[in-house]
């Protein structure tokens, strides 16, 4: 009895499904590599597949947080994509403009730059979503068709590439033998967990996306509270396009981060959010950013051809908004359940495990 | 649904009462369609005065707008539907891009005849647009999420007939390519005649049918439609099929006007079939817009390239750029609108 109990509450916590599919798609890696969760050192430098997910993700992670927080206030980013272009076209603009590409001054002025222009980026969103009204996927849409053709105007059209030392760091530099990016990641989201359950601020966001007018009436600056979450938004997407750039030691308008706004709200979506809002997990996020990046890499590592790695995400996307719709787990499960739908839901999804590791 | 009861007042009351004459104005669904039709006017005779000496004054120049766009037109009928009806469809450039993938396919390597790969083609692409009406109705997840599912999975599918480009050479695709229709003042290839047929029953569809008054019912707002009794899920899966067919149809027309397929065909077209429609003024909840509105979003989609294109100089990438001011400029006069008529 007391067993059922407590794995009924561990099914309940809203970390487990993501964990469980992360775990799972690690594990399908075993038969294939046997070594695949085997890591060695070469030149000071930790290397192995673990690494490399947790390396090749960070941008997607980075991302992903600041979608949560805009998700949470119930709107969407298409526009976080063409910030990463914008952020690294300006930034390796500045830097190839140099006469000395290694001077720190620069290079930190550069990202000083590209970081401030994502800003700019967030604020308008902001200002469109919060004091326009409009709908958040269409306020987004501008800057996402417009940001590209800023990116290439940046560039000139060129793939701008630097050979900047300090620069490289950030991206492709390491640091007490791990990957630079994996230390800039862990600061950005212990920030944002700190900042959202430290103290009242995710509260507030959570209130903003249950309901903005009746929280602005209670006393809440929704206004406010909606153009702060863009403009953070902006700010990791920023910073997701300074460590690509950083890692290619190039920028390209057109191809930087492209898509990936759509696999970041996929992470959010996996991660256990809302889309409508109210409510949001960064752990879960962090999480379900890993299991797109470990999708990808055993879909590699496996030897399936790369190409079918989009029909499996669609997959994935399916198999989860499928089981996270109320509807269809009273369709499916209600009728073995025998109890109204609303009220299974938390103990309904025991049943899909095997479904998700198939995808 | 007021759209069509409105408009056959508004004429006759806009003359007989002046005071409030340009509030009525202003409240007019209609404006939107005429600022962008005035906008493209504008923008026509600035090319004019610009190049007319390099033969922008060609009647054939204005019928290649029609020629070069005819499946951003009917992807752009197809996303007018939808988004009509209050939803969104993220799949279109995926499906277009599946479409000449699969019909080059089975045209160049299975080596079945034109006539019969046409309606595979426009059979799949509305059995999945079919799909994701059925699973965004049933299951009621936002379409954004399922329609993404279906961008990913038609990319995906591309990919998974061939990594590399297929070019056609069958005899049958390229003399349907090569056809044009004489109008007298320049040429149409099929492909723009085909587009405008499309147009034309979009149009009838919208305007005279039961189920055009539907859709803008259920954009207009969901719940009073279904208290009305009118049938939600029936009318909402058929915009998404509706929208798969359109986007297999203009991938079809996309096909015979590179004579190719190519996984990457197609890339990121349905913002700008999103960008026609909201530049043609139709409104991006729902409820509200016309046909013809999207006819001119493409049209002046069509003209900066073009333009671009005379200019020389300028580089592609503004017409991102000036794409995206556009889209900026047009849903600030929308939210405008909408304020207005809520106050």
């Amino acid at each position: 009895m007391t067993t059922t109990n407590r794995w009924r509450a561990l099914t309940r916590h809203n970390l487990f499904w993501p964990v469980a599919v992360l775990v799972a798609l690690l594990l399908v890696n075993i038969p294939f590599t046997p070594d695949f969760f085997a890591i060695h050192m070469t030149d000071g430098h930790l290397y192995g597949s673990l690494v490399s997910i947790v390396l090749f993700g960070s941008p997607l992670i980075l991302v992903a947080v600041g979608m949560t927080l805009v998700i949470a206030t119930g709107g969407i980013d298409l526009s976080v994509g063409a910030v990463v272009a914008i952020t690294g076209a300006l930034t390796c603009s500045y830097i190839s403009d140099r006469k000395d590409q290694d001077a720190l001054a620069g290079v930190l002025l550069a990202m000083g730059l590209g970081l401030l222009a994502a800003v700019v980026c967030g604020l308008w969103n902001g200002f469109l979503v919060a004091r326009m009204g409009i709908q958040p996927i269409i306020a987004t849409l501008i800057i996402m068709v417009a940001g590209r053709g800023v990116a290439q105007l940046i560039t000139d059209g060129q793939i701008i590439t630097i050979n900047s030392e300090p620069y490289k760091l950030i991206g492709g530099g390491y640091w007490l033998t791990l990957p630079f990016s994996i230390f800039v990641v862990a600061a950005v989201v212990a920030v944002t967990v700190a900042l959202t359950r430290r103290t009242a601020l995710g509260l507030l966001v959570e209130s903003v996306g249950g309901n903005a007018e009746a929280s602005r009436l209670v006393g809440i600056r929704s206004m406010r509270i909606k153009i702060m979450v863009y403009v953070f938004c902006a700010l990791c997407a920023g910073i997701a396009g300074l460590m690509i750039s950083s890692n290619t030691s190039a920028a390209d308008g057109n191809n930087a981060g492209l898509w990936i706004e759509l696999d970041a709200i996929l992470a959010v979506v996996i991660g256990g959010t809302s889309l409508l809002g109210g409510r949001f997990s960064i752990g879960g996020t962090v999480v379900g950013a890993l299991v797109i990046q470990t999708l990808t890499t055993t879909i590699y590592t496996i030897g399936v051809p790369t190409q079918t790695n989009l029909v499996f995400k669609a997959a994935v996307v399916i198999v989860v908004c499928l089981l996270q719709s109320p509807k269809f787990r009273a369709k499916v499960f209600g009728a073995r359940a025998k109890t109204p739908a609303p009220a299974t839901p938390p103990a309904a999804p025991a049943e899909p495990a095997p479904k998700m590791e198939v995808s | 649904m007021s759209a069509t009861t409105q408009t056959p007042t508004t004429p006759g009351k806009t003359e007989g009462r002046t005071p409030s004459g340009a509030a009525r104005l202003l409240g007019d669904r209609r404006l939107p369609v005429l600022v962008t039709a005035a906008l493209f006017l504008a923008m026509y005779i600035a090319g004019l005065s610009r190049y007319q000496n390099y033969g922008f004054g060609d009647s054939q120049v204005f019928l290649n707008l029609f020629i070069d766009n005819s499946y951003l037109l009917v992807a752009a009928v197809g996303a007018t539907f939808v988004i009509l009806s209050g939803g969104i469809d993220l799949s279109v450039g995926s499906v277009i891009g599946f479409t000449t993938m699969l019909t080059a396919w089975l045209v160049q390597d299975v080596g079945l005849p034109l006539l019969v790969v046409i309606p595979i083609s426009l059979g799949v692409g509305a059995f999945g647009g079919f799909l994701m009406g059925y699973v965004i109705h049933n299951f009621e997840i936002q379409p954004f999420i399922v329609t993404l599912a279906g961008l990913f999975l038609f990319r995906g599918l591309c990919l998974v007939i061939s990594k590399e480009s297929i070019a056609i050479n069958d005899s049958a695709v390229s003399s349907l390519a090569e056809t044009r229709v004489s109008l007298g003042l320049g040429d149409l290839s099929i492909g723009a005649v085909v587009a405008l047929l499309v147009l034309a029953a979009a149009f009838y569809l919208l305007h005279y049918t039961r189920f055009g008054r539907r859709i803008y019912a259920i954009g207009g707002n969901e719940q009073s439609a279904l208290l009305m009794g009118l049938p939600l899920g029936g009318t909402k899966i058929a915009v998404y099929t509706m929208s798969g067919f359109c986007s297999a149809l203009a991938g079809l027309l996309f096909m015979l006007y590179i004579q190719s397929g190519d996984p990457l065909h197609a890339v990121g077209m349905e913002l700008d079939a999103i960008a026609a429609v909201v530049i043609g003024g139709t409104l991006l909840t729902g409820g509200s817009g016309y046909v013809l509105g999207t006819l001119f979003g493409v049209l002046v989609l069509g003209l900066i390239k073009s333009i671009i294109q005379f200019e020389g100089t300028l580089s592609s990438w503004w017409t991102k750029i000036a794409t995206g001011v556009l889209l900026c400029a047009f849903i600030l006069i929308q939210r405008v609108m909408t304020t207005r008529k809520k106050a």
